[in-house]
């Protein structure tokens, strides 16, 4: 166990050593997988952080309804009570639109826009919640509230948070497609690096071999080279990730300050970043294996 | 310990290499192999080591039948020789320490073990100075004295070599041959396969004479 363990050791030390000893090569081949994993791994970060603000977004789905501008504050209060009554809303608030106008005044940054305003442009409208909340029920009632009389417009405001979910969801196999092939390049880059170094060993590999080394002995280097590899391979990847994310916070830092929220990417969390990490170093041991695999047998010693 | 029983190593193309070879090596034996170059010396030891397989016979090795072994019990058998190659087959992006250190190193040994092993191994060659050395920088009798060290490192019962003095006047040759006689003395099977008939007659030993692959005496 311990003489096993020395093994590892020792084997895990040289490819270390192996390492350092060929820097620049070293480097470009890190960062080549470093590349090649941020891609798909960067998407998938996108993709994470638009599906959170999607869902935010669908999760109250809400029919606003726009009232013609001549209406009459008592008009209005008829609506009201009779939304009331109607056995598909759950709920119905009505904003005057003084209240629309201040609020547009507080929230948008368009404090000048409003004050430059000769009369109010905004309608009464009323903000209703339904009780059936799929989208099919939603629709029916949008359709049905906008042939009400006195009523302009009724408006799906989730509708295109929806559509944005059912695009997410199509974006997200796309990522998967591109995941793939550039995991494909990551074994295929581990593979011809392997390769070479197993032909610049081969005299080292072929004397090991004479003085009774087993395969799995010889084996071993190579498969921590290519998993080491793809694990500093994740890492840049990662880091690239997070300085991207850094650069575009801070972009959007000052976007999110004119429209008054808090915008902010989140970088992948714990159990993401560890399996980010696994993934490439998993890879990288493949590729090698695969190199070591096809190339090793066609070293015999003479 | 060595047994070859009507052997013969037939390579693709034709060439006979050894004709019906029948000889026994009993352990703790110095023998040397002589012959022209050409006549089978070289691959005779192979045979025995498990490098090539024969064409027909049997070898048999510390009662194992070396033809017939499965690949993945070879490298056990292997630990057996302490080989020494004609080309020495030296590391050169290593020093010495290290290359001697290999064959413990794949043996499994402790490291600090290993280091007073290999230290040892160093001084008996008389290379202990320069253990820090790359091959390159060594001379060509002190890089044959470290392959050598490399092949007795891990204390084999049987050393193989080709021709050990294959490049080295007359003198450095007699050293060479005093470092066999002394393992020999303590017990190691030495198999010796030389052209230099003379250096095989001073150390006073039996002779295996091959011409043309067979048997000559």
């Amino acid at each position: 166990m311990r003489a096993w363990f020395g093994h590892h050791l020792h084997s895990f030390l040289g490819t270390l050593r192996r390492f350092a000893r060929t820097p620049v090569a070293t480097l470009f081949n890190v960062g080549v997988i470093g590349i090649a994993l941020a891609l798909p791994a960067g998407l998938c970060v996108a993709l994470a952080n638009l599906q959170g603000f999607a869902q935010a977004l669908a999760s109250d789905p809400q029919i606003s309804v726009f009232l013609a501008l001549d209406t009459a504050r008592g008009d209005a209060e008829k609506l009201h009570a009779r939304l009331k009554e109607h056995p598909g809303v759950r709920a119905a608030r009505f904003v005057p639109r003084e209240q629309a106008l201040a609020e547009l005044k507080a929230n948008a940054g368009l404090a000048d826009v409003v004050e430059s305003l000769a009369h109010n442009p905004l309608p009464d409208a009323f903000v209703v919640e339904a009780r059936d909340a799929s989208p099919q029920a939603l629709e029916r009632l949008r359709d049905e509230l906008g042939r009400w009389p006195k009523v302009a417009h009724a408006q799906l405001d989730a509708a295109w948070a929806r559509r944005l979910q059912a695009g997410i969801k199509l974006a997200g196999l796309a990522v998967a497609v591109l995941a793939t092939l550039f995991a494909l390049a990551l074994v295929a880059v581990t593979f011809n690096t392997i390769r070479l170094q197993i032909l610049t060993r081969r005299e080292e590999i072929e004397v090991a071999k004479l003085i009774g080394a087993t395969d799995p002995f010889i084996r071993r280097s190579f498969l921590y080279f290519g998993a080491i590899q793809g694990l500093a391979g994740g890492a840049a990847a990662w880091i690239i990730i997070w300085a991207a994310l850094l650069l575009l916070n801070s972009g959007l830092a000052e976007l999110s300050q004119l429209y008054a929220t808090r915008i902010q990417l989140r970088h992948l969390d714990a159990a993401d970043s560890a399996s980010l990490l696994a993934f490439s170093a998993g890879l990288g041991w493949f590729g090698a294996w695969l190199s070591v695999h096809q190339h090793l047998a066609q070293i015999a010693p003479r | 310990m060595i047994s070859f029983s009507h052997v013969c190593k037939r390579y693709p193309g034709g060439l006979e290499a050894l004709k019906n070879i029948t000889f026994t090596i009993a352990a703790g034996e110095m023998v040397f192999v002589t012959g022209h170059s050409g006549a089978g010396k070289s691959t005779l030891l192979k045979l025995a080591a498990a490098i090539e397989p024969p064409s027909s016979g049997s070898v048999i090795v510390n009662g194992q039948n070396v033809g017939a072994l499965r690949a993945r019990a070879i490298p056990y058998l292997r630990r057996n020789f302490g080989l020494i190659f004609q080309d020495q087959k030296l590391l050169f992006d290593r020093t010495a320490f290290e290359n001697v250190m290999l064959p413990l190193h794949i043996n499994g040994f402790e490291r600090r073990e290993a280091a007073r092993r290999v230290r040892a191994a160093l001084d008996k060659v008389g290379l202990l100075d320069r253990e820090k050395a790359f091959p390159v920088t060594l001379s060509g009798g002190e890089q044959q004295r470290l392959a050598i060290a490399r092949a007795i490192v891990h204390r084999p019962a049987i050393l193989l070599a080709d021709e050990p003095t294959g490049n080295l006047d007359a003198d450095l040759a007699a050293g060479i041959g005093e470092l066999f006689r002394s393992f020999n003395r303590v017990g190691v099977t030495v198999v010796i396969a030389t052209h230099d008939a003379a250096f095989a007659a001073r150390l006073e030993a039996r002779v295996i004479a091959l011409r043309e692959g067979a048997l000559a005496s």
